[in-house]
Protein backbone atom coordinates (compact mmCIF):
# COMPACT_ATOMS: atom_id res chain seq x y z
CA UNK A 1 0.00 0.00 0.00
CA UNK A 2 1.00 3.37 -0.67
CA UNK A 3 0.96 6.45 1.17
CA UNK A 4 -1.74 9.07 0.83
CA UNK A 5 -1.23 11.63 -1.60
CA UNK A 6 -0.18 14.86 0.17
CA UNK A 7 -2.81 17.44 -0.79
CA UNK A 8 -2.03 21.30 -0.26
CA UNK A 9 -2.98 21.82 3.65
CA UNK A 10 -3.22 24.73 5.52
CA UNK A 11 -0.85 25.85 8.48
CA UNK A 12 -0.70 23.78 10.65
CA UNK A 13 -1.86 20.59 8.97
CA UNK A 14 -0.63 17.21 8.84
CA UNK A 15 -0.16 14.55 6.53
CA UNK A 16 -0.87 10.89 7.09
CA UNK A 17 1.64 8.86 7.66
CA UNK A 18 2.56 6.86 5.36
CA UNK A 19 2.07 2.88 4.88
CA UNK A 20 5.12 1.96 7.01
CA UNK A 21 3.52 4.16 9.83
CA UNK A 22 6.57 6.54 10.37
CA UNK A 23 4.70 9.98 10.41
CA UNK A 24 4.91 12.10 7.45
CA UNK A 25 4.99 15.42 9.39
CA UNK A 26 4.37 14.55 12.51
CA UNK A 27 4.18 17.73 14.54
CA UNK A 28 2.66 19.58 12.14
CA UNK A 29 4.95 22.28 12.23
CA UNK A 30 2.88 25.76 11.19
CA UNK A 31 5.10 27.70 8.23
CA UNK A 32 4.62 31.22 9.23
CA UNK A 33 4.04 33.39 6.35
CA UNK A 34 7.23 34.52 4.38
CA UNK A 35 8.47 30.87 4.82
CA UNK A 36 9.47 31.13 8.20
CA UNK A 37 9.18 28.71 10.95
CA UNK A 38 7.80 29.04 14.41
CA UNK A 39 10.97 29.37 17.23
CA UNK A 40 9.41 25.92 18.91
CA UNK A 41 11.48 22.87 17.89
CA UNK A 42 10.07 20.90 14.93
CA UNK A 43 8.93 17.54 15.13
CA UNK A 44 12.18 16.19 13.89
CA UNK A 45 14.57 18.18 15.98
CA UNK A 46 12.23 16.78 18.98
CA UNK A 47 12.28 13.11 17.89
CA UNK A 48 16.26 13.36 17.56
CA UNK A 49 16.18 14.63 20.69
CA UNK A 50 13.94 11.62 22.06
CA UNK A 51 15.80 9.42 20.21
CA UNK A 52 19.06 10.31 21.61
CA UNK A 53 17.64 10.46 25.02
CA UNK A 54 16.99 6.76 24.95
CA UNK A 55 20.05 6.07 24.00
CA UNK A 56 22.08 7.35 26.57
CA UNK A 57 19.35 6.28 29.37
CA UNK A 58 19.82 2.64 28.07
CA UNK A 59 24.24 2.97 27.76
CA UNK A 60 24.00 4.65 30.95
CA UNK A 61 21.24 1.20 32.09
CA UNK A 62 23.78 -1.18 30.53
CA UNK A 63 27.03 0.94 32.33
CA UNK A 64 25.27 0.66 35.80
CA UNK A 65 22.85 -2.42 35.48
CA UNK A 66 26.48 -4.66 34.66
CA UNK A 67 28.27 -2.73 37.56
CA UNK A 68 30.41 -0.79 35.25
CA UNK A 69 30.72 -3.33 32.22
CA UNK A 70 31.92 -5.90 35.37
CA UNK A 71 29.19 -7.85 34.41
CA UNK A 72 28.87 -7.55 30.90
CA UNK A 73 29.86 -10.70 28.56
CA UNK A 74 31.73 -8.59 25.77
CA UNK A 75 30.59 -12.25 23.32
CA UNK A 76 27.02 -10.16 23.65
CA UNK A 77 28.17 -6.61 22.26
CA UNK A 78 26.43 -6.90 19.32
CA UNK A 79 22.88 -7.94 21.28
CA UNK A 80 23.78 -4.88 23.41
CA UNK A 81 24.44 -2.88 20.53
CA UNK A 82 21.68 -3.52 17.75
CA UNK A 83 19.71 -3.40 20.95
CA UNK A 84 20.49 0.83 21.99
CA UNK A 85 20.03 1.24 18.57
CA UNK A 86 16.91 -0.25 17.77
CA UNK A 87 15.45 1.67 21.32
CA UNK A 88 16.75 4.92 19.73
CA UNK A 89 15.10 4.27 16.79
CA UNK A 90 11.54 3.39 18.58
CA UNK A 91 12.02 6.15 20.53
CA UNK A 92 12.09 7.99 17.29
CA UNK A 93 9.43 6.79 15.40
CA UNK A 94 6.91 7.19 18.73
CA UNK A 95 7.92 10.46 19.75
CA UNK A 96 6.95 11.92 15.99
CA UNK A 97 3.69 9.47 16.19
CA UNK A 98 2.67 11.33 19.18
CA UNK A 99 2.86 14.37 17.30
CA UNK A 100 0.24 13.85 15.39
CA UNK A 101 -2.69 15.90 16.16
CA UNK A 102 -4.82 13.17 16.96
CA UNK A 103 -2.41 10.90 18.56
CA UNK A 104 -1.83 13.62 20.74
CA UNK A 105 -4.67 14.55 22.26
CA UNK A 106 -5.54 10.87 23.11
CA UNK A 107 -2.31 10.74 24.87
CA UNK A 108 -2.83 13.65 27.21
CA UNK A 109 -6.53 12.83 27.57
CA UNK A 110 -5.92 9.32 28.98
CA UNK A 111 -3.35 10.26 30.75
CA UNK A 112 -5.47 13.10 32.41
CA UNK A 113 -8.31 10.72 32.99
CA UNK A 114 -6.53 8.23 34.64
CA UNK A 115 -4.27 9.95 36.99
CA UNK A 116 -7.59 12.39 37.93
CA UNK A 117 -7.00 11.85 41.59
CA UNK A 118 -10.96 11.55 42.01
CA UNK A 119 -10.58 8.62 40.16
CA UNK A 120 -7.18 6.93 40.33
CA UNK A 121 -7.60 3.82 42.60
CA UNK A 122 -10.65 2.57 40.51
CA UNK A 123 -8.75 3.26 37.58
CA UNK A 124 -6.13 1.48 38.77
CA UNK A 125 -8.05 -1.39 39.50
CA UNK A 126 -9.88 -0.87 36.02
CA UNK A 127 -6.06 -1.01 34.37
CA UNK A 128 -5.93 -4.15 36.19
CA UNK A 129 -8.52 -6.07 34.12
CA UNK A 130 -7.65 -4.41 31.40
CA UNK A 131 -4.56 -5.46 31.18
CA UNK A 132 -5.36 -9.34 31.93
CA UNK A 133 -7.96 -9.30 29.42
CA UNK A 134 -6.35 -7.43 26.63
CA UNK A 135 -2.39 -8.12 27.36
CA UNK A 136 -2.09 -10.92 28.89
CA UNK A 137 -5.09 -13.29 27.25
CA UNK A 138 -5.93 -10.83 24.45
CA UNK A 139 -9.87 -12.02 24.48
CA UNK A 140 -9.95 -9.31 21.74
CA UNK A 141 -8.27 -10.52 19.32
CA UNK A 142 -10.00 -14.08 20.48
CA UNK A 143 -13.33 -13.04 19.44
CA UNK A 144 -11.75 -11.40 16.17
CA UNK A 145 -11.09 -14.81 14.94
CA UNK A 146 -9.42 -17.92 17.27
CA UNK A 147 -6.93 -18.87 14.68
CA UNK A 148 -5.40 -15.87 14.49
CA UNK A 149 -5.77 -15.11 18.41
CA UNK A 150 -4.08 -18.62 18.67
CA UNK A 151 -1.08 -17.65 16.08
CA UNK A 152 -1.04 -13.93 18.03
CA UNK A 153 -0.71 -15.41 21.11
CA UNK A 154 1.91 -17.35 20.82
CA UNK A 155 3.77 -15.26 18.78
CA UNK A 156 3.95 -12.32 21.61
CA UNK A 157 4.35 -14.60 24.65
CA UNK A 158 7.39 -16.32 22.66
CA UNK A 159 8.90 -13.28 21.89
CA UNK A 160 8.04 -11.49 24.95
CA UNK A 161 9.63 -14.54 26.91
CA UNK A 162 12.90 -14.59 24.87
CA UNK A 163 12.95 -10.93 24.90
CA UNK A 164 12.82 -11.45 28.79
CA UNK A 165 15.78 -13.38 29.09
CA UNK A 166 17.72 -12.70 26.13
CA UNK A 167 17.76 -8.26 27.20
CA UNK A 168 19.12 -8.96 30.53
CA UNK A 169 22.09 -10.86 29.68
CA UNK A 170 23.07 -9.06 26.94
CA UNK A 171 23.45 -5.89 28.88
CA UNK A 172 24.97 -7.71 31.47
CA UNK A 173 22.16 -7.22 33.98
CA UNK A 174 21.70 -11.10 34.37
CA UNK A 175 24.44 -13.49 35.09
CA UNK A 176 24.86 -17.11 35.33
CA UNK A 177 27.72 -18.63 37.76
CA UNK A 178 28.50 -22.19 39.37
CA UNK A 179 29.04 -21.93 43.20
CA UNK A 180 32.71 -21.35 44.02
CA UNK A 181 32.19 -24.13 46.09
CA UNK A 182 29.87 -26.86 43.83
CA UNK A 183 30.11 -27.47 40.49
CA UNK A 184 26.25 -28.99 40.94
CA UNK A 185 25.03 -25.89 41.89
CA UNK A 186 23.87 -22.52 40.17
CA UNK A 187 23.82 -18.97 41.28
CA UNK A 188 21.97 -16.74 39.29
CA UNK A 189 22.98 -12.72 39.65
CA UNK A 190 20.77 -9.71 39.10
CA UNK A 191 22.96 -6.51 38.85
CA UNK A 192 25.33 -7.99 40.99
CA UNK A 193 22.91 -9.37 44.02
CA UNK A 194 22.58 -12.86 44.10
CA UNK A 195 18.34 -13.76 43.48
CA UNK A 196 18.41 -17.39 42.92
CA UNK A 197 20.59 -20.47 43.60
CA UNK A 198 19.43 -23.95 42.07
CA UNK A 199 20.91 -27.27 41.61
CA UNK A 200 22.16 -28.27 37.59
CA UNK A 201 19.55 -30.74 37.47
CA UNK A 202 16.46 -29.36 39.05
CA UNK A 203 13.47 -28.29 37.10
CA UNK A 204 14.26 -24.91 37.57
CA UNK A 205 17.71 -25.42 35.85
CA UNK A 206 15.91 -27.81 32.95
CA UNK A 207 13.82 -24.31 32.24
CA UNK A 208 16.06 -21.87 32.68
CA UNK A 209 18.22 -23.14 30.35
CA UNK A 210 15.96 -23.18 28.31
CA UNK A 211 13.87 -20.71 28.54
CA UNK A 212 14.89 -19.69 24.87
CA UNK A 213 14.57 -22.92 23.59
CA UNK A 214 10.78 -22.91 25.03
CA UNK A 215 10.44 -19.28 23.17
CA UNK A 216 11.18 -20.59 20.14
CA UNK A 217 9.32 -23.60 20.04
CA UNK A 218 5.99 -21.18 20.97
CA UNK A 219 6.83 -19.02 18.22
CA UNK A 220 7.59 -21.96 15.50
CA UNK A 221 3.88 -23.12 16.71
CA UNK A 222 2.78 -19.33 16.26
CA UNK A 223 3.59 -18.94 12.82
CA UNK A 224 2.85 -22.42 11.53
CA UNK A 225 -0.93 -20.86 12.57
CA UNK A 226 -0.42 -17.64 11.06
CA UNK A 227 0.54 -19.12 7.88
CA UNK A 228 -2.00 -21.66 8.05
CA UNK A 229 -4.86 -18.97 8.16
CA UNK A 230 -3.05 -16.73 5.34
CA UNK A 231 -3.05 -19.48 3.39
CA UNK A 232 -6.71 -20.47 3.76
CA UNK A 233 -8.37 -16.74 4.44
CA UNK A 234 -9.12 -15.43 1.10
CA UNK A 235 -9.37 -12.17 2.60
CA UNK A 236 -5.83 -11.91 4.56
CA UNK A 237 -5.13 -13.67 0.79
CA UNK A 238 -6.20 -10.20 -0.95
CA UNK A 239 -4.60 -7.53 1.45
CA UNK A 240 -1.27 -9.27 2.48
CA UNK A 241 2.07 -7.95 1.60
CA UNK A 242 5.36 -9.53 1.69
CA UNK A 243 7.15 -6.42 3.47
CA UNK A 244 4.54 -5.81 5.70
CA UNK A 245 2.89 -9.27 6.89
CA UNK A 246 5.09 -12.12 5.83
CA UNK A 247 8.74 -10.56 6.26
CA UNK A 248 7.90 -10.27 9.91
CA UNK A 249 7.21 -13.83 10.31
CA UNK A 250 9.87 -14.73 8.20
CA UNK A 251 12.36 -12.66 10.64
CA UNK A 252 10.78 -14.32 13.36
CA UNK A 253 10.96 -18.34 11.63
CA UNK A 254 14.95 -17.46 11.23
CA UNK A 255 15.37 -16.63 14.75
CA UNK A 256 13.80 -19.15 16.46
CA UNK A 257 14.86 -21.80 14.07
CA UNK A 258 18.47 -20.97 14.58
CA UNK A 259 18.28 -20.67 17.89
CA UNK A 260 17.08 -24.22 18.16
CA UNK A 261 19.50 -25.24 16.16
CA UNK A 262 22.30 -23.96 18.43
CA UNK A 263 20.35 -26.31 21.51
CA UNK A 264 20.56 -29.29 18.68
CA UNK A 265 23.96 -28.80 17.94
CA UNK A 266 25.20 -28.65 21.36
CA UNK A 267 23.33 -31.00 22.82
CA UNK A 268 22.53 -34.13 20.09
CA UNK A 269 25.80 -32.86 17.52
CA UNK A 270 28.33 -32.39 19.97
CA UNK A 271 29.31 -28.56 19.07
CA UNK A 272 28.92 -29.55 15.07
CA UNK A 273 28.99 -26.29 13.14
CA UNK A 274 28.12 -24.07 16.74
CA UNK A 275 30.11 -21.41 15.16
CA UNK A 276 28.85 -20.89 12.17
CA UNK A 277 25.11 -21.17 13.74
CA UNK A 278 26.05 -18.89 16.72
CA UNK A 279 27.05 -15.98 14.23
CA UNK A 280 24.03 -17.13 12.15
CA UNK A 281 21.62 -16.46 15.01
CA UNK A 282 23.24 -13.55 15.85
CA UNK A 283 22.33 -11.92 12.73
CA UNK A 284 18.67 -12.66 12.49
CA UNK A 285 18.32 -11.36 16.00
CA UNK A 286 19.96 -8.16 15.06
CA UNK A 287 17.60 -7.73 11.87
CA UNK A 288 14.77 -8.00 13.93
CA UNK A 289 15.92 -5.74 16.58
CA UNK A 290 16.45 -3.00 13.90
CA UNK A 291 13.71 -4.38 11.95
CA UNK A 292 11.28 -3.50 14.73
CA UNK A 293 11.04 0.19 14.96
CA UNK A 294 10.22 0.01 11.38
CA UNK A 295 7.86 -2.44 10.05
CA UNK A 296 4.77 -4.27 11.56
CA UNK A 297 6.39 -5.20 15.31
CA UNK A 298 6.10 -1.31 16.20
CA UNK A 299 2.21 -2.27 17.07
CA UNK A 300 3.43 -3.62 19.83
CA UNK A 301 4.33 0.05 21.31
CA UNK A 302 1.28 1.85 19.92
CA UNK A 303 -1.01 -0.82 20.85
CA UNK A 304 -0.89 0.23 24.61
CA UNK A 305 -2.90 3.36 23.87
CA UNK A 306 -6.08 1.28 23.52
CA UNK A 307 -6.06 1.63 27.06
CA UNK A 308 -5.91 5.58 26.76
CA UNK A 309 -8.91 5.38 24.80
CA UNK A 310 -10.78 3.40 27.24
CA UNK A 311 -10.09 5.91 30.24
CA UNK A 312 -11.45 8.30 27.42
CA UNK A 313 -14.50 6.74 26.91
CA UNK A 314 -15.23 6.35 30.30
CA UNK A 315 -14.96 10.12 31.06
CA UNK A 316 -16.31 10.67 27.91
CA UNK A 317 -19.62 8.35 29.05
CA UNK A 318 -19.33 10.08 32.30
CA UNK A 319 -20.32 13.22 31.10
CA UNK A 320 -22.89 14.55 28.54
CA UNK A 321 -23.56 13.08 25.68
CA UNK A 322 -23.15 14.41 21.93
CA UNK A 323 -26.85 15.41 20.32
CA UNK A 324 -27.20 15.15 16.53
CA UNK A 325 -28.30 18.84 15.57
CA UNK A 326 -30.19 17.07 12.51
CA UNK A 327 -32.19 14.17 14.52
CA UNK A 328 -31.41 14.99 18.11
CA UNK A 329 -30.51 11.49 18.74
CA UNK A 330 -27.38 11.01 21.08
CA UNK A 331 -24.29 9.85 19.23
CA UNK A 332 -21.67 9.47 21.69
CA UNK A 333 -19.72 11.76 24.16
CA UNK A 334 -19.82 15.64 24.09
CA UNK A 335 -16.19 15.48 25.48
CA UNK A 336 -15.25 13.49 22.28
CA UNK A 337 -16.91 15.74 19.33
CA UNK A 338 -15.84 18.95 20.66
CA UNK A 339 -11.92 17.47 20.79
CA UNK A 340 -12.50 16.07 17.75
CA UNK A 341 -12.90 19.07 16.77
CA UNK A 342 -10.30 20.75 17.89
CA UNK A 343 -7.93 18.12 16.17
CA UNK A 344 -9.97 18.72 12.68
CA UNK A 345 -8.75 22.42 13.05
CA UNK A 346 -5.22 21.53 14.22
CA UNK A 347 -5.58 19.30 11.00
CA UNK A 348 -6.94 22.06 8.62
CA UNK A 349 -10.46 20.09 8.23
CA UNK A 350 -12.62 22.76 7.91
CA UNK A 351 -16.72 21.50 8.35
CA UNK A 352 -18.11 24.84 9.59
CA UNK A 353 -21.27 25.43 7.32
CA UNK A 354 -22.33 28.39 5.85
CA UNK A 355 -25.38 28.50 8.25
CA UNK A 356 -23.27 28.85 11.65
CA UNK A 357 -23.85 25.02 12.44
CA UNK A 358 -21.08 22.45 12.29
CA UNK A 359 -20.79 19.38 10.13
CA UNK A 360 -19.06 17.24 12.84
CA UNK A 361 -22.65 17.95 15.23
CA UNK A 362 -24.25 15.78 12.44
CA UNK A 363 -24.89 11.76 13.36
CA UNK A 364 -23.44 9.33 10.92
CA UNK A 365 -27.04 8.01 9.90
CA UNK A 366 -28.19 11.64 9.49
CA UNK A 367 -25.05 11.83 7.06
CA UNK A 368 -25.98 9.21 4.72
CA UNK A 369 -29.73 9.89 5.39
CA UNK A 370 -28.89 13.91 4.03
CA UNK A 371 -26.96 12.58 1.10
CA UNK A 372 -29.30 10.44 -0.24
CA UNK A 373 -32.07 13.23 0.23
CA UNK A 374 -29.93 15.83 -1.52
CA UNK A 375 -29.58 13.72 -4.19
CA UNK A 376 -32.73 12.61 -4.40
CA UNK A 377 -34.12 16.58 -4.56
CA UNK A 378 -31.91 17.20 -7.22
CA UNK A 379 -33.38 14.78 -9.77
CA UNK A 380 -36.86 15.43 -8.44
CA UNK A 381 -35.77 19.98 -9.41
CA UNK A 382 -34.71 18.12 -13.06
CA UNK A 383 -37.82 16.12 -13.62
CA UNK A 384 -40.43 18.95 -12.32
CA UNK A 385 -38.00 21.49 -14.38
CA UNK A 386 -38.31 19.28 -17.46
CA UNK A 387 -42.05 18.90 -17.45
CA UNK A 388 -42.24 22.54 -16.97
CA UNK A 389 -40.76 22.94 -20.40
CA UNK A 390 -42.76 20.13 -21.88
CA UNK A 391 -46.07 21.38 -20.90
CA UNK A 392 -45.73 24.96 -21.58
CA UNK B 1 -10.00 0.53 -19.16
CA UNK B 2 -10.46 1.80 -15.59
CA UNK B 3 -13.54 0.30 -13.54
CA UNK B 4 -15.47 2.99 -11.53
CA UNK B 5 -18.23 2.95 -8.45
CA UNK B 6 -21.35 5.10 -9.36
CA UNK B 7 -24.16 5.61 -6.71
CA UNK B 8 -27.40 6.57 -7.61
CA UNK B 9 -29.34 6.51 -4.27
CA UNK B 10 -32.72 7.68 -6.05
CA UNK B 11 -32.81 4.28 -7.60
CA UNK B 12 -32.68 2.33 -4.76
CA UNK B 13 -35.56 0.06 -3.88
CA UNK B 14 -34.54 -0.98 -0.55
CA UNK B 15 -34.56 -4.43 -2.21
CA UNK B 16 -31.57 -5.24 0.59
CA UNK B 17 -29.49 -7.64 -1.84
CA UNK B 18 -26.88 -5.39 -1.57
CA UNK B 19 -26.67 -6.14 2.56
CA UNK B 20 -27.19 -9.71 1.70
CA UNK B 21 -23.97 -9.95 -0.91
CA UNK B 22 -21.84 -7.33 1.65
CA UNK B 23 -21.96 -10.13 4.01
CA UNK B 24 -20.52 -12.91 1.88
CA UNK B 25 -17.45 -10.36 0.82
CA UNK B 26 -13.82 -12.16 1.97
CA UNK B 27 -12.54 -9.97 4.04
CA UNK B 28 -15.27 -9.37 6.75
CA UNK B 29 -17.09 -12.67 5.84
CA UNK B 30 -20.70 -12.91 7.80
CA UNK B 31 -20.57 -9.13 8.23
CA UNK B 32 -22.29 -6.31 5.92
CA UNK B 33 -20.99 -3.17 5.68
CA UNK B 34 -22.49 -1.72 3.65
CA UNK B 35 -25.32 1.06 5.28
CA UNK B 36 -29.35 1.15 3.83
CA UNK B 37 -30.60 4.34 5.51
CA UNK B 38 -34.87 4.41 5.65
CA UNK B 39 -35.79 7.37 5.44
CA UNK B 40 -38.94 9.09 5.74
CA UNK B 41 -40.13 11.63 3.51
CA UNK B 42 -43.24 13.70 3.26
CA UNK B 43 -44.59 11.94 0.38
CA UNK B 44 -42.67 8.46 0.51
CA UNK B 45 -40.43 6.45 2.11
CA UNK B 46 -37.29 6.49 0.53
CA UNK B 47 -33.95 3.81 0.89
CA UNK B 48 -30.53 4.62 0.12
CA UNK B 49 -27.43 2.59 0.49
CA UNK B 50 -24.04 4.01 1.27
CA UNK B 51 -20.87 2.81 0.90
CA UNK B 52 -17.05 3.85 1.36
CA UNK B 53 -16.63 6.85 -1.30
CA UNK B 54 -12.91 5.81 -1.03
CA UNK B 55 -11.54 9.42 -0.26
CA UNK B 56 -8.47 10.86 -2.54
CA UNK B 57 -7.32 12.44 1.40
CA UNK B 58 -9.25 10.35 3.45
CA UNK B 59 -10.73 12.35 6.52
CA UNK B 60 -10.65 8.48 8.27
CA UNK B 61 -7.42 8.10 7.90
CA UNK B 62 -6.47 11.92 8.56
CA UNK B 63 -8.17 11.71 12.22
CA UNK B 64 -6.86 8.43 13.48
CA UNK B 65 -4.76 8.09 16.09
CA UNK B 66 -3.01 4.75 15.50
CA UNK B 67 -1.99 5.37 11.54
CA UNK B 68 -4.88 2.22 11.07
CA UNK B 69 -6.61 3.71 7.65
CA UNK B 70 -4.42 2.80 4.62
CA UNK B 71 -5.16 3.35 1.22
CA UNK B 72 -3.78 1.04 -1.81
CA UNK B 73 -2.10 2.04 -4.27
CA UNK B 74 -5.56 1.88 -6.82
CA UNK B 75 -7.33 4.63 -4.62
CA UNK B 76 -9.23 1.99 -1.95
CA UNK B 77 -9.24 3.17 1.52
CA UNK B 78 -8.77 -0.20 3.50
CA UNK B 79 -10.62 -0.99 6.80
CA UNK B 80 -8.41 -0.59 9.83
CA UNK B 81 -5.72 -2.38 10.07
CA UNK B 82 -5.95 -5.18 13.08
CA UNK B 83 -2.64 -5.07 14.63
CA UNK B 84 -2.92 -1.36 14.97
CA UNK B 85 -7.33 -0.17 15.50
CA UNK B 86 -7.54 1.23 18.97
CA UNK B 87 -10.73 1.23 18.62
CA UNK B 88 -11.35 5.45 19.12
CA UNK B 89 -14.17 5.99 17.49
CA UNK B 90 -12.75 9.08 15.88
CA UNK B 91 -13.22 8.01 11.99
CA UNK B 92 -16.57 6.51 12.76
CA UNK B 93 -17.80 10.43 13.89
CA UNK B 94 -14.91 12.20 11.97
CA UNK B 95 -16.08 10.70 8.27
CA UNK B 96 -18.63 13.06 6.37
CA UNK B 97 -20.25 10.14 4.42
CA UNK B 98 -20.98 8.36 7.67
CA UNK B 99 -19.28 5.17 6.63
CA UNK B 100 -17.02 3.26 9.23
CA UNK B 101 -18.56 0.83 11.62
CA UNK B 102 -17.26 0.36 15.25
CA UNK B 103 -17.40 -3.12 16.46
CA UNK B 104 -17.16 -3.05 20.51
CA UNK B 105 -17.01 -6.61 20.65
CA UNK B 106 -13.99 -6.59 18.44
CA UNK B 107 -13.10 -3.21 19.60
CA UNK B 108 -12.07 -2.44 16.49
CA UNK B 109 -13.15 0.08 13.63
CA UNK B 110 -14.24 -1.63 9.94
CA UNK B 111 -16.00 -0.44 6.96
CA UNK B 112 -16.12 -1.38 2.83
CA UNK B 113 -13.20 -1.54 1.46
CA UNK B 114 -14.86 -1.88 -2.11
CA UNK B 115 -14.29 -5.94 -1.74
CA UNK B 116 -10.44 -5.59 -2.01
CA UNK B 117 -10.36 -9.07 -2.69
CA UNK B 118 -12.77 -9.12 -5.63
CA UNK B 119 -12.04 -5.61 -7.26
CA UNK B 120 -7.87 -5.84 -7.04
CA UNK B 121 -8.63 -9.08 -9.74
CA UNK B 122 -10.96 -7.08 -11.91
CA UNK B 123 -13.83 -8.54 -10.60
CA UNK B 124 -17.15 -6.38 -8.95
CA UNK B 125 -18.04 -5.67 -5.92
CA UNK B 126 -20.39 -8.03 -3.93
CA UNK B 127 -23.03 -5.47 -3.59
CA UNK B 128 -22.57 -3.85 -7.30
CA UNK B 129 -23.06 -6.86 -8.85
CA UNK B 130 -26.20 -8.19 -7.31
CA UNK B 131 -27.89 -4.44 -7.44
CA UNK B 132 -31.33 -5.30 -9.64
CA UNK B 133 -31.94 -1.40 -10.00
CA UNK B 134 -28.22 0.31 -10.48
CA UNK B 135 -28.40 2.07 -7.84
CA UNK B 136 -24.92 0.49 -7.11
CA UNK B 137 -22.97 -0.31 -10.28
CA UNK B 138 -19.26 -0.73 -10.76
CA UNK B 139 -18.46 0.01 -14.82
CA UNK B 140 -16.35 2.37 -17.55
CA UNK B 141 -17.08 5.91 -17.49
CA UNK B 142 -17.46 4.80 -21.06
CA UNK B 143 -20.07 2.71 -20.34
CA UNK B 144 -21.67 4.47 -17.57
CA UNK B 145 -22.15 7.08 -20.29
CA UNK B 146 -23.54 5.05 -23.03
CA UNK B 147 -26.19 3.86 -21.11
CA UNK B 148 -27.07 5.41 -18.23
CA UNK B 149 -28.80 9.20 -17.51
CA UNK B 150 -27.36 11.65 -15.42
CA UNK B 151 -23.79 12.58 -15.28
CA UNK B 152 -20.58 11.47 -12.18
CA UNK B 153 -19.61 13.66 -9.57
CA UNK B 154 -17.40 13.06 -7.43
CA UNK B 155 -16.32 16.30 -5.65
CA UNK B 156 -18.54 16.91 -2.55
CA UNK B 157 -18.42 19.98 -0.01
CA UNK B 158 -19.15 19.99 3.39
CA UNK B 159 -18.86 23.20 4.60
CA UNK B 160 -15.18 24.74 4.11
CA UNK B 161 -14.17 21.10 3.47
CA UNK B 162 -14.13 19.91 0.11
CA UNK B 163 -14.01 15.87 -0.75
CA UNK B 164 -12.97 14.28 -3.43
CA UNK B 165 -13.52 10.23 -4.16
CA UNK B 166 -12.77 7.57 -6.65
CA UNK B 167 -16.97 6.48 -6.10
CA UNK B 168 -19.07 8.53 -8.11
CA UNK B 169 -22.87 9.96 -7.21
CA UNK B 170 -24.67 10.57 -10.05
CA UNK B 171 -27.11 14.01 -10.48
CA UNK B 172 -28.51 15.59 -12.97
CA UNK B 173 -26.46 17.62 -15.52
CA UNK B 174 -24.66 20.22 -15.26
CA UNK B 175 -23.52 19.61 -11.32
CA UNK B 176 -20.22 19.23 -11.08
CA UNK B 177 -19.97 19.69 -7.10
CA UNK B 178 -22.60 18.65 -4.55
CA UNK B 179 -22.78 21.29 -1.66
CA UNK B 180 -24.21 19.14 0.77
CA UNK B 181 -26.38 21.56 3.72
CA UNK B 182 -28.39 19.85 6.03
CA UNK B 183 -32.12 18.90 4.69
CA UNK B 184 -34.62 16.75 6.36
CA UNK B 185 -37.20 14.32 4.71
CA UNK B 186 -39.83 17.83 4.47
CA UNK B 187 -36.85 19.40 2.53
CA UNK B 188 -36.95 22.01 5.33
CA UNK B 189 -33.73 22.82 7.43
CA UNK B 190 -32.98 20.52 10.49
CA UNK B 191 -35.36 18.49 12.32
CA UNK B 192 -36.27 15.12 12.90
CA UNK B 193 -37.89 12.43 10.25
CA UNK B 194 -41.52 12.30 10.04
CA UNK B 195 -42.64 10.29 13.44
CA UNK B 196 -42.52 6.79 13.38
CA UNK B 197 -46.39 5.38 12.67
CA UNK B 198 -45.50 1.27 13.53
CA UNK B 199 -47.65 0.30 10.26
CA UNK B 200 -46.09 2.27 7.99
CA UNK B 201 -43.44 0.96 5.11
CA UNK B 202 -40.50 2.67 6.77
CA UNK B 203 -41.54 0.92 9.91
CA UNK B 204 -41.77 -2.15 8.43
CA UNK B 205 -38.28 -1.62 6.23
CA UNK B 206 -36.87 -0.52 9.56
CA UNK B 207 -38.00 -3.60 11.34
CA UNK B 208 -39.29 -1.23 14.14
S1 LIG C 1 -15.89 7.79 2.79
FE1 LIG C 1 -15.35 7.95 4.94
S2 LIG C 1 -14.54 5.93 5.44
FE2 LIG C 1 -14.51 6.09 3.21
S3 LIG C 1 -12.46 6.89 2.73
FE3 LIG C 1 -13.82 8.67 2.88
S4 LIG C 1 -13.59 9.33 5.01
FE4 LIG C 1 -12.78 7.24 4.92
S1 LIG D 1 -11.33 3.50 15.48
FE1 LIG D 1 -9.40 2.57 14.79
S2 LIG D 1 -9.26 3.12 12.64
FE2 LIG D 1 -10.80 4.46 13.53
S3 LIG D 1 -9.69 6.32 14.10
FE3 LIG D 1 -9.71 5.00 15.92
S4 LIG D 1 -7.84 3.81 15.80
FE4 LIG D 1 -8.15 4.70 13.78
Amino acid sequence: MQSLPTSPRPPGSVGVSPADGSARHAGGTPTLPGGMTPARPGPFTFSTACSLGAGIVMLLGIWFGSRGLRDFDSALVWYAGASVFSGMGIAYRYSMWLQRPPTRLYWRRGWQFFLNPARLAWNSGRLAGLFWDNFVLQRFIERRAPLRWGAHWLISWGCLLAAAVTFPLSFGWLRFETAPDSQEIYYCYLSGIRVLAFPTDSFVALVLFHVLDIAAVMVLAGISLSLVRRALDRGALSVQQFANDLFPLVLLFAVSITGLMLTVSSHVLHGTHHGFLSQFHAITVIMTLMYLPFGKFFHVFQRPAQLGVRFYKDAGAAGEPARCIRCGEEFGSRLHVEDLKLVQAQLGIHYEMPDGTHYQDVCPPCRRKNLALIQDGMWRAASLASEERTHG
Amino acid sequence: MELNFFVDYHRCIGCQACVQACQECDTHRGVSMIHLETIRRADSVQTAPQVCMHCADPICARVCPADAIKKTPDGVVQSSLKPRCIGCTNCVIACPFGVPRYTVEVDQMMKCDMCYDRTSIGKKPMCATVCPSGALSYTTLDDFRRDRRGTPVNEWVFGGETVRTRVFVVVPPPTEQMLIQLTTAAGGGAGPDTPADRDDVASLLEGR
